[in-house]
């Protein structure tokens, strides 16, 4: 089994477009290969494959309830929760579900077994099909502000499948650590600007405590790539493959079009990531 | 006071860029950064750090091995997969931990300390607008949402020490938690989109959020001219559900080649796209008043 992650500091690099395109060539080439859209926020992944959804299950949260006739208000649960999401007020303990973290904590502490488990939904989790690709994407509640639950329940969703790419969320906070947590490879998707620059660095940092193997694709390639070029150069890392700006790329993406369909003269633009797929192939 | 607050949804579709265009126009103004995970407007602003101040998100746990005795109740009870058992010793991932001190608190033998976590870094700085509050997160750390409402309660206090009755507030992507915690209780927000399916799609979903939160939102275009047949869709989608399109910017090198110069779009030049951001300025200035 092989899982692929992909994902970048800034925002709007190309995390999907390289995501699609390169799930879409792999199950060309091999069989039980699947997309798992990770960015739960704002998933982006079925605007490109248009998959049909087969089955949607909801993501819920096990968060406290308190049975009033138990409880003896002794406020054991409200001090253990480090989240905030229990209040003992005038002796009755009132609950705040959308804070709860899932712990566990005041179930577990409460002595008279006052607290049940409920649910808070997060999300949901919708599972079908792209043609030959199997599609996985999580879709977080609007308002909702954990989405590493979810995260973890739409990778669940995928793992039986031999080949899994996963599209992260942006950033390199805990969203994007829940996403790339079991992956064997990295895929840093940047653009040749400073920010790009900037937030790459501060995601290389977080794959190097989390001790990931990864590499870079260039997107919007231009003559500014020697911002990129240099800092993979001193860091020793490989920059993978180049996508080069071209306002015929950026209109085949603002219609929701996979580049290797739309413009098959860039298909062996991503030749290069099937290779690092390869290279994993135990 | 007010407080506009820029976000997007997507990422990557110009927030910052426009952000810090829009502080460039604004007078008596406090800046924010609040994408604290990926924080990019002090590249623009060049801030002279004046305050440094350590956040602590929250807590972490860690096990003494001295006095552990190897029962495994943590590992049992501990809802995050953080503790892990190697070479017949516990140990806790501190990068799964949540910092909900179960495994602290059930320890038998008391072998699981519970200490408060640094968890980053934020500053109070000048600037050529003025003062900046910014942030900077740790590597892998959590609790993005907490610095976010710190810094916004500290640029609330320092408006109001300099008799500043504007707060500009660059938000992140995507609709979770640093999202939630930059909009709540901001007078206006401005959702910066760009005519691609997926530019549209996450529009919605934020456009929703602030619905969700009861704040009012407008939106402005950015690379217009990419897709004039999704541009009109937006209008459409504006006219439609009665919220204000304050403007339309087309596609343009000269942002990258302000970033790279280390400038605004507006000190970097007078064209038709910086003529668009002031109009845009001039829309959301009168907006903020009423």
């Amino acid at each position: 089994m092989i899982k692929i992650a992909i994902a970048s500091g800034k925002g709007g690099t190309g995390k999907s477009t390289v995501a699609t395109n390169f799930a879409y060539l792999l199950s060309e080439l091999y069989e039980d290969v699947a997309i798992i859209d990770c960015d739960v926020e704002e998933p982006n992944c079925h605007i490109f494959l248009n998959p049909e959804i087969k089955i949607s299950e909801k993501s819920c949260l096990s968060v406290p309830e308190i049975d009033k006739e138990l409880c003896i208000g002794c406020g054991k649960c409200a001090a253990i929760c480090q989240f905030n999401s229990l209040a003992l007020v005038k002796g009755k303990v009132i609950v705040f579900p959308e804070l709860c973290h899932s712990c566990g904590g005041c179930w577990l502490i409460c002595p008279v077994n006052a607290i049940s488990q409920g649910k808070r939904e997060v999300g949901i989790v919708e599972i079908g099909k792209s043609g030959k690709l199997n599609f996985i994407q999580g879709k977080s509640r609007i308002g909702e502000a954990m989405s590493p639950p979810l995260i973890k329940d739409t990778k669940k969703a995928g793992q039986n499948h031999q080949i899994q790419i996963l599209d992260c969320p942006p950033g390199t906070s805990c969203p994007v650590i829940a996403a790339v947590d079991g992956a064997d490879y990295v895929v840093m998707v940047t653009e040749p600007t400073p920010f790009g620059l900037y937030d790459l660095k501060l995601a290389v940092d977080v794959m190097k405590k989390l001790g990931k193997n990864f590499g870079i694709v260039i997107n919007r390639s231009d003559e500014n790539d020697y911002l990129i070029e240099d800092f993979a150069a001193l860091e020793n890392i490989s920059i993978i493959t180049k996508i080069p700006d071209d306002r015929r790329i950026a209109e085949c993406y603002s219609r929701g079009d996979l580049i290797v369909k739309a413009l098959p003269e860039y298909k062996e633009v991503f030749n290069p990531l099937i290779h690092i797929a390869r290279g994993i192939k135990k | 006071m007010k407080e506009l607050v820029i976000i997007s949804g997507k990422g990557g579709t110009g927030k910052t860029s426009i952000t810090v265009s829009l502080a460039a126009l604004a007078k008596n103004k406090v800046m924010v950064d609040c994408d604290v995970d990926a924080a990019d407007m002090h590249l623009i602003l060049k801030p002279q750090i004046e305050i440094l101040n350590d956040f602590y998100g929250g807590k972490g746990a860690e096990i003494n091995q001295e006095l552990c005795v190897k029962c495994g109740k943590c590992k049992e009870i501990c809802k995050f997969d953080a503790v892990k058992n190697e070479d017949t010793k516990f140990i806790i991932d501190e990068i799964k931990c949540e910092g909900c001190g179960v495994c602290h608190y059930f320890c038998p033998s008391n072998a699981i300390k519970f200490e408060e976590k640094f968890s980053g870094e934020w500053y109070e700085s000048n600037t050529r607008f003025g003062k900046l509050i910014h942030a900077k997160l740790g590597v892998a750390e959590e609790n993005s949402g907490k610095l976010v409402t710190k810094i916004r309660n500290h640029a609330r206090l320092v408006a109001h020490k300099n008799n500043c009755d504007l707060i500009i507030v660059d938000g992140s992507p995507g609709i979770g938690c640093p999202v939630i915690a930059s909009i709540s209780g901001a007078s206006l927000v401005l959702i910066v989109t760009e005519p691609t399916l997926s530019g549209m799609h996450d529009s919605k979903r934020v456009l929703e959020l602030t619905k969700h939160f009861k704040i009012p939102a407008c939106i402005c275009i950015n690379k217009f001219d990419i897709n004039l047949d999704l541009t009109k869709e937006i209008e459409d989608f504006c006219d439609k559900n009665n919220i204000e399109l304050v403007g339309k910017i087309p596609y343009s090198k000269a942002f990258t080649e302000a970033m790279i110069k280390e400038l605004t779009l507006i000190e970097y030049c007078d064209n038709e796209v910086s003529d668009e951001i002031k109009r845009i300025w001039n829309i959301i200035e009168n907006k903020l008043k009423n």
